[in-house]
């Protein structure tokens, strides 16, 4: 244990409001921590560069997940075991209820956060494949008020964001629209449980008459960020998901993606595994669109 | 003896206020201290353990407001108020827990030093999930590792205490088990 | 005498003697206890592999006049780990021969201020080219140990091998190759020393041998036995992985706590011990082997490499063990075996449970399973065709004049695991699946015991003795960490003297109160250190009915008052014996022939593993281990170690890789270094066969080791049953299981059809 409590301001304001102002007042000087399932390891390594954190543990407003007919707001510091027991992320998107289900074990889980996971932007994070796939938006906000964009235009670079200095994550949107579709995520990591991902893809898509009218293809591990598959998914799009199509996928697929050699697996294992959840979804949905 | 020694310093910290195994506790130290250091230094509990400080191990797994959690991951600041669990508090009045029985009878603690975690761990399973399957114990004790076991007897654990009725036991009592020939 | 007796208590499964305080929290490991006045050690350590020391800077920002700082010039006695060779320092001085190599020492009170301390120490060092390999070694070159780089080597021969090659009707050739894997126990190192002038040093430590840490202070110290008091605490567990380390942490705070006047703790955290503690010896070992049509063996040539790092340590008894297990449980008229370990300049290798045998039966096995491959043969049919059985010779030419059941064990393990009804249904279902399944087995034995006469040259004593108020205590210096000596020892005491288990209890291990009973190592305890305490016990009853009127049977009560009666007339009730080697046993450590072991558990191994070759992850699936291990003393106890031991070897075959970069670990973290979780384990059965070994306590071999030596051939076997290639390396990742499978796949079709 390498880190000293000690070397280090911690406050909870304890209400979003208060955690506004702090940033607004002192802007990159506070390092916001929720579950500290990512910080507190950095922690007692020894490298939290971090001398003062202000804690969003506990602030209902930033907690709650609301659901409407149409669209569903999750709280950035809603934990993973709250989104794995809200009934309608159960219910109608699974990809990001199993993939909350893979987040660490069920100790991590009450306490890792869905913001947590996207603004700690490891290439890695179990979330984004879903999100991407849902076609994610995610709302910032500050003492300037709010702004929304799309969560595949959150990530920058290599652990990179948007946020501004006195920017805080505060929810995820998700519209309730793909019930319809088909939905895939599997992610393959170095053992069944408490793994990173070595590569992970989530998809929907939806057919109509063998075709494919919609795609989206959210890949983790396959760049310096979580991204949109966009050149695969255009190689999709209007097509029926067999051999020509599923060649043209693979290509681009290869194409686009720039996995890397790492201390947990090699970028020649990432490429062709990718290659192959590509397929085993792209079979699963012909397989669907043939059925009467 | 205090395992390890408080630093003088700790008196000018503003108090934090747990409840730790039903009592009430008060402690003056740095916010960001780890709530697993804060059990084992400040508050003499020295059950719960470290195995690698990354919340990879779940050896320092506590319940906290029911839930569990790897206590090493916990600024202390963020559990003011709340109600811990530690694995002193699994027995209850010098009876042991139906789990800390079962473990006994079916061989689930070999060298310890996971027994803690995976207790907790357990019981905050069999809270939820009166009957598992060994799906769901897997699932629920993926995050403890125990490199003795190889896990089997802990299983055959779990399934023994969600087996036995509610009241714990005051000495273990010595049954057959299944033997493997 | 006792082996095939009726027992009240041994075989019966009694309750873990220290197992309400491990499951109640009380149980206390080192980082649990302090002592007065107590401060914190740390260790500056090399960041380089091999090199000159030039300079060592303390930075001024730091006020030293705090700390405790000690260097290889405040060694009292000598600069030397005391183990086999004396080769290791305990501090280095001028030079460093390997990444985190012990340099400095430090203490202070505040244990952030002491690692600040450590950061603020400059080393400067003139490299020298480091050796990191087995290859880069052997081509002597660049010599790092000695004058050629060798820590120690072997030759066992048996017959004449280079006549049978020419005659072969078959003969293959294969190199397989094992990693370094890490023990992971729970717990990290960690001790507490303690040093006055008057009483000498105190340590307190999690730790499996107790006297090998005094024989290491003795020689760092230059004290006398009595002024070195070593107590193992209750440990988090070990493996291997605490039998030799401990002797250098203690070494280390006890010159801290020697400098500065004060009771000194250090315990690792998950970082240091990962990168800087001891692991299982890497290996390369070549096979070139003789056969007839029939698939009889006829010749073996082994050529065994390990890995030894850039101490001798224990290099010198794994090779030993490895080169003593690498023929396998099969006859063969002519061997010839030459092993060498290696030195390098990587972190030295050690002890890691089968102690060479994981290393030699994977590449046995392995083999086996080519060489039906190759002849076409069923690899259960081959295996039973070179079975050994009693009155035959191994390698060693020692006459197995034990039963040799290997046959049953094999028609169990086939029956239990359905093997061949499993192996028909995969085949079947195999081609239209993306899963591919298969069966694996592997055939193996472990010798019990130190090798040859070692267990005569440790001469371990052990006794009984009886406190006033009436608790029998077994008097050893064998530890418990989780394997269940404690529980054995006194089931054996409690057996043997008509008493009732909860009558006995196990001696604090403490140097200062229990007699040198040998390591807890080598799978020794149950067999070696078992027999000597039931002797003690059988003799201390003989002493009573002699000399305090007990009857010829007695109740518990009449012990107890027989006890008191003799303690009247005679003062302390205690009896001790040492060692008595087995009659017959005679072994020639030039030649490496005659009696290896006294006794030899066997086993039967099959694995059921499917390979997703979507992700190219291999996982198993189901696992059955039939094993004959002499008497069975805790059914409970003896299966939760194959258990166990198996779930480390599939940690060893499928998820475990030491990586190294540049000379260190660089994933010595836990998220990096994996090992099963509850998730990854299969259903593991467990069955036992009984042939009680007469000279074992209550008929018991060793059964520790075994687990881990058959797991790994099983599971790879079983890949190669899944999707036809052979892998003849671990460990096995999903990358290299991809690598393979790509030569036999063409580039353009894709995996999914």
């Amino acid at each position: 244990m390498r880190g000293n409590a000690a070397a280090h301001d911690l406050i909870a304001p304890g209400s979003l409001g208060a955690v506004l102002d702090l940033l607004a007042r002192e802007p990159g000087q506070w390092t916001p921590i929720a579950g500290g399932t990512e910080l507190m390891v950095a922690f007692a390594a020894g490298r939290l560069n971090a001398p003062k954190l202000v804690s969003l543990w506990g602030i209902p407003d930033l907690r709650a997940i609301n659901a409407t007919a149409s669209n569903i707001a999750i709280g950035a510091a809603a934990t993973f075991l709250d989104l794995r027991k809200h009934a309608v992320i159960a219910g109608e998107l699974p990809l990001l209820a199993k993939a909350a289900s893979w987040i660490g074990s069920v100790a991590n889980q009450t306490r890792a956060t869905l913001g947590g996971n996207l603004v700690n932007g490891s290439p890695a994070a179990d979330s984004s494949p879903a999100l991407l796939a849902y076609d994610a938006e995610i709302e910032l906000i500050s003492v300037r008020g709010s702004r929304r964009i799309p969560y595949s235009e959150f990530h920058t670079g290599y652990k990179r964001n948007v946020l501004a200095a006195d920017e805080l994550l505060y929810a995820i949107h998700l519209p309730r629209r793909f019930a319809g579709h088909k939905q895939y995520l599997r992610k393959v990591g170095t053992r069944r449980a408490m793994a990173i991902a070595k590569v992970a893809l989530g998809a929907t898509a939806l057919l109509e008459n063998g075709v494919i009218r919609e795609i989206r293809l959210g890949a983790a591990s396959l760049a310096p960020y979580p991204a949109r598959l966009r050149q695969t998914e255009k190689a999709l799009l209007g097509k029926v998901p067999a051999r020509e199509a599923v060649l043209a996928a693979r290509n681009a697929l290869q194409a686009e993606v720039q996995p890397i050699d790492d201390i947990r697996s090699t970028a020649e294992y990432r490429r062709r595994v990718a290659v192959n959840l590509l397929e085993e979804f792209l079979l699963e949905l012909r397989l669907e669109g043939a059925q009467p | 003896m205090n395992a390890n020694s408080k630093s003088k310093s700790d008196e000018g910290w503003p108090a934090i206020h747990l409840g730790v195994n039903g009592a009430s506790r008060s402690i003056q130290v740095p916010p960001m201290k780890r709530l697993l250091d804060v059990l084992r230094e400040d508050l003499h509990l020295t059950g719960t353990k470290e195995g690698c400080g990354e919340g990879e191990c779940g050896s320092c797994s506590v319940r906290v407001n029911g839930e569990l959690v790897n206590s090493c991951l916990v600024p202390v600041l963020q559990v003011e108020g709340a109600d811990i669990q530690t694995v002193e508090g699994l027995s209850l009045d010098g009876k042991l827990h139906a789990l800390q029985a079962a473990f006994l009878q079916q061989g689930g603690a070999q060298c310890g030093i996971c027994t803690p975690g995976m207790l907790m761990a357990a019981a905050q399973l069999l809270e939820n999930t009166p009957h598992p399957n060994l799906a769901e114990i897997r699932e629920a004790l993926a995050g403890n590792l125990c490199r003795c076991t190889g896990f089997m007897r802990i299983f055959e654990s779990v399934v023994a205490a969600a087996n036995t009725n509610a009241a714990p036991a005051e000495e273990p009592a010595v049954k057959a088990t299944r033997h493997a020939r | 005498m006792s082996t095939h007796a009726k027992t009240r208590i041994v075989g019966a499964p009694v309750p873990r003697k220290e197992g309400v305080d491990k499951l109640t929290g009380r149980a206390c490991y080192i980082d649990d206890m302090g002592r007065e006045g107590m401060l914190f050690g740390a260790t500056v350590r090399s960041s380089i592999p091999r090199g000159l020391i030039r300079t060592i800077a303390f930075s001024p920002h730091i006020d030293w006049s705090e700390f405790t700082v000690v260097t290889a010039k405040d060694i009292p006695g000598e600069n030397c780990i005391q183990l086999i060779v004396a080769d290791q320092p305990c501090l280095a001085d001028g030079k460093v021969n390997h990444c985190e190599e012990p340099i400095l020492l430090i203490a202070h009170p505040d244990k952030h201020k002491l690692r600040e301390a450590v950061s603020a120490v400059a080393i400067e060092y003139t490299p020298l080219q480091p050796v990191f390999s087995i290859e880069e070694s052997e081509r002597q070159d660049v010599i790092v140990w000695g004058d050629d780089n060798i820590l120690k080597s072997f030759l066992l021969e048996k017959g004449d091998v280079d006549s049978a090659w020419s005659s072969a009707a078959h003969v293959v050739e294969r190199e397989y190759r094992t990693g370094a894997q890490e023990h992971l126990y729970i717990e990290n190192n960690g001790v507490i020393a303690e040093y006055s002038p008057k009483s000498g040093i105190t340590v307190w430590g999690s730790l499996q041998c107790p006297y090998y840490v005094v024989k290491a202070l003795r020689g760092v110290f230059g004290l006398p036995e009595e002024k070195v008091r070593v107590i193992q605490t209750e440990t988090g567990g070990a493996f291997g992985g605490k039998e030799d380390y401990p002797s250098i942490l203690a070494c280390h705070a006890s010159l801290l706590a020697m400098k500065c006047g004060h009771p000194i703790k250090m315990v690792y955290d998950r970082i240091e011990d990962l990168a800087a503690t001891t692991k299982r010896h890497p290996s390369r070992i070549r096979h070139r082997t003789a056969l007839d049509r029939n698939g009889k063996l006829l010749a073996m040539e082994i050529q065994l490499d390990t890995d030894g790092g850039a101490y001798a340590t224990l290099s010198s008894t794994v090779l030993s063990r490895a080169t003593l297990h690498s023929t396998g449980p099969y006859l063969c008229p002519n061997v010839r075996v030459r092993a060498r370990s290696w030195a390098t300049n990587l972190v030295p290798y050690g002890a890691f449970r089968g102690f060479g045998a994981p290393q030699a039966v994977f590449a046995m096995e392995r083999h086996m399973d080519e060489i039906a491959a190759i002849l076409g043969i069923d690899p259960v049919e081959l295996r039973r065709r070179n079975f050994l059985h009693e009155g035959d010779t191994n390698a060693t030419e020692q006459l197995m004049h034990e039963p040799v059941i290997l046959d049953r064990l094999l028609d169990r393990a086939l029956v239990e695991s359905d093997y061949y009804g499993r192996r028909a249904q995969f085949n079947r279902e195999n081609p239209s699946s993306t899963v591919k399944r298969g069966m694996g087995i592997a055939a193996f034995y472990h010798g019990s015991g130190f090798t040859g006469s070692g267990e005569v040259y440790l001469n371990s004593l052990a006794g009984i003795d009886v406190t006033p108020r009436g608790q029998v205590r077994v008097l050893v210096s064998n530890t418990e960490f989780g394997q269940g000596t404690n529980t054995i020892l006194t089931q054996i005491a409690a057996e043997a003297l008509g008493v009732d288990y909860g009558d006995v209890t196990m001696a604090a291990p403490d140097t200062g109160m229990v007699p040198n009973s040998g390591p807890t190592v080598a799978s020794r305890t149950s067999m070696i250190v078992g027999r000597i305490v039931e002797r003690a016990a059988v003799q201390l009853v003989a002493l009573l009915r002699e000399l305090a009127g007990l009857g010829a049977s007695h109740t518990r009560e009449e012990f107890f008052a027989a006890c008191g009666r003799y303690r009247a007339d005679h003062g302390k009730v205690e009896s001790f014996c040492r060692y008595e080697a087995p009659p017959g046993i005679s072994w020639d450590d030039q030649k490496y022939h005659g009696e290896a072991y006294g006794a030899y558990a066997w086993a039967v191994y099959v694995a059921q593993v499917a390979v997703d070759t979507v992700t190219y992850c291999a996982e198993v699936e189901d696992f059955w281990a039939v094993q004959e291990v002499g008497r069975v003393l805790h059914p409970v106890l003896a299966a939760g170690q194959i258990e166990g031991g198996i779930a480390q070897a599939i940690g060893y075959a499928l998820y475990e890789k030491v990586v190294m970069k540049d000379g260190r670990m660089a994933n010595n973290q836990m998220t990096n270094y994996i090992m099963p979780t509850a998730e990854d384990v299969p259903p593991i059965h467990v069955f036992f066969e009984q042939v009680p070994f007469r000279y074992g306590g209550f008929g018991a071999k060793g059964i520790g080791e075994l687990p881990h030596d058959g797991p790994a051939p099983a599971i790879v076997n079983a890949i190669r049953d899944a999707i036809g290639v052979g892998f003849n390396f671990i460990p096995l990742l999903p990358e290299d299981l991809y690598a393979g499978l790509c030569h036999n796949q063409t580039v353009e079709e894709p995996a999914v059809q």
